[in-house]
């Protein structure tokens, strides 16, 4: 009997897509035997040029046919050149303050002006290094363009990077009336997007966008109807954006499948835990301590160190959370760091040690440029000092 | 297409310390950088240790300060260049990356194009 050699490649689609869903949930088995010869991906690979279902089952086959470019759909184009713009942005023969820079020039449009105060630094020193950035680019030619198939898992890493501080300079802005910068952390959103469409099959992509979609979805929480700070123990988890966490949710879940979770796939399995969690009460701070430990491990920041602390004070207790803390108050790179102040302070708070909680947050003022920030550290300042404070 | 210019940072110290397999793997991984690239190769040259060179300053006051030695005193110094041609700096890259270096770097210098 001869099958119509359409419906021939229908059943043979139809199976592909079938075993890469079963694959996406159980695993690839040990021997996939015959299924991943060279032919039978180049076959996956036409089909899912046409199929969007096979497209969106494909996160385990390899990126090859993906990073390939040119076969982007029409609608596409614009995405495409963004990408690009990315990539070259965040070329590594740039420095990687210039990087960030550029992107915020160059893929958020931002003026001169405001890419200075994202930086904190004068408008003609910002002048000076997006100038120099782009005389470096034209100079040593650095390609427009996505980078081939062979570069991307290196180049991805600093793309991740930049786009990431773009989210977390527009979640909690380092200067301004403001504490969110919408425009940024939409630019950010966008992007992580695009390199998830990209790149479906990198963890550490799907982490990336799982931390900022987890991130953002307190975002009509984290300030009063007055325009003050709410601190995650105080913010109504019902306003949390539900959608946004569970596409979080099962990005991270599918991220951290998937070999030894990196730096993005543990800081999105933080965010998740708050995330999922009903209340502040019934927060699982031993398991958030383990993930810090695992991300001091993968990831080796004073930063992260410090966030640790904070987990270890809610885990163990404020004193054991000031222990924690003791051996970061030499690090060089928290110096002027008002989250540190902060940490302390209010772990001196919590512990009754009022006179040095009120040295600590006066501390945290002084670093402290954000006015929303600033006069949430002004009101605990007062609150210490009104009679009858614990 | 565009020239760059390779520069082969060393720290001769070490390399005076070097054993002989390893300088003779060096220049194994020199022969093959010329034979795998030899399309976009324009010149290379080893050159002798820093201690041999010359500098010259010109003076404000006219004339020439003569010191013995590379004009920059560093930790490592230029052992060698190659010349390459490449489209884009990516492609430059690819290539230098084959260029051993094991006791310093390799500095990638995009060549002015005469006009």
């Amino acid at each position: 009997m001869t099958r119509d050699l359409n419906t021939a490649e229908d059943c043979v689609q139809d199976a592909y897509a079938k075993a890469l869903t079963a694959w996406s949930t159980q695993g690839i088995p040990g021997k996939p035997g015959a299924w991943l010869t060279t032919v039978a991906r180049r076959r996956a690979f036409d089909l899912a040029d046409r199929s969007d279902v096979a497209r969106r089952a494909l996160p385990l086959l390899v990126t090859d046919h993906v990073a390939a470019g040119p076969e982007w759909a029409e609608g596409e184009e614009i995405e495409d050149d963004r990408l690009r713009l990315i990539f070259t942005c965040c070329h590594p023969a740039l420095a990687p303050e210039a990087q960030v820079a550029l992107a915020l020039r160059l893929l958020c449009g931002l003026g001169t002006p405001e890419v200075a105060r994202a930086f904190l630094v004068s408008e003609s020193t910002m002048a000076a290094r997006i100038t120099r950035a782009k005389k470096k680019i034209a100079a040593a030619r650095i390609p427009y363009r996505v980078p081939p198939l062979a570069e991307l898992p290196d180049r991805t890493e600093s793309v991740l990077a930049v786009v990431h501080l773009l989210f977390t300079t527009g979640h909690a802005a380092p200067a301004g009336a403001d504490l969110v910068r919408r425009d940024l952390v939409e630019r950010a959103l966008d992007l992580a997007r695009m390199l998830r469409s990209l790149l479906p099959g990198d963890p550490e992509v799907a982490s990336l966008l799982a931390l900022i979609l987890l991130t953002d979805a307190r975002r009509r929480t984290r300030v009063s109807d007055e325009g003050h700070l709410l601190l995650l123990a105080d913010q109504d988890r019902s306003q949390w954006d539900r959608s946004e966490i569970e596409e979080g949710l099962h990005l991270v879940a599918q991220a951290i499948r998937k070999g030894r979770p990196r730096r993005f796939a543990l800081m999105a399995a933080i965010t998740a835990v708050h995330a999922d969690s009903p209340s502040w009460d019934a927060t699982d701070w031993e398991e958030l301590v383990g993930l810090y430990d695992l991300l001091l491990d993968a990831w080796p920041s004073p930063v992260v160190a410090l966030n640790r602390a904070v987990a270890v004070g809610f885990a163990a207790g404020p004193a054991a959370g000031l222990a924690a803390l003791g051996p970061l108050e030499s690090e060089p790179q928290l110096t002027t760091y008002g989250y540190l102040a902060s940490a302390r302070a209010d772990l001196l708070r919590r512990l009754g040690r009022i006179p040095e909680a009120l040295v600590s947050y006066e501390e945290a003022l002084a670093f402290t440029e954000n006015d929303v920030e600033r006069s949430f550290l002004a009101q605990r300042i007062a609150d210490l000092k009104s009679p009858g404070a614990s | 297409m565009a020239q760059y210019l390779m520069l082969i940072y060393e720290d001769e110290a070490r390399w005076a310390q070097a054993t002989p397999e390893t300088a003779e793997q060096v220049m194994k991984q020199h022969d093959e950088f010329v034979a795998a690239h030899k399309l976009i190769l324009r010149g290379g040259h080893a050159l002798q240790p820093a201690s041999t060179a010359t500098s010259l300053r010109q003076q404000q006051s006219g004339g020439f300060a003569v010191t013995d030695g590379a004009f920059v005193e560093t930790k490592e110094a230029v052992g060698g260049y190659y010349v390459v041609e490449a489209a884009d700096l990516d492609e430059a890259m690819a290539a230098a990356k084959d260029i051993p270096a094991p006791f310093g770097g390799v500095e990638i210098r995009p060549v002015r194009e005469s006009s």
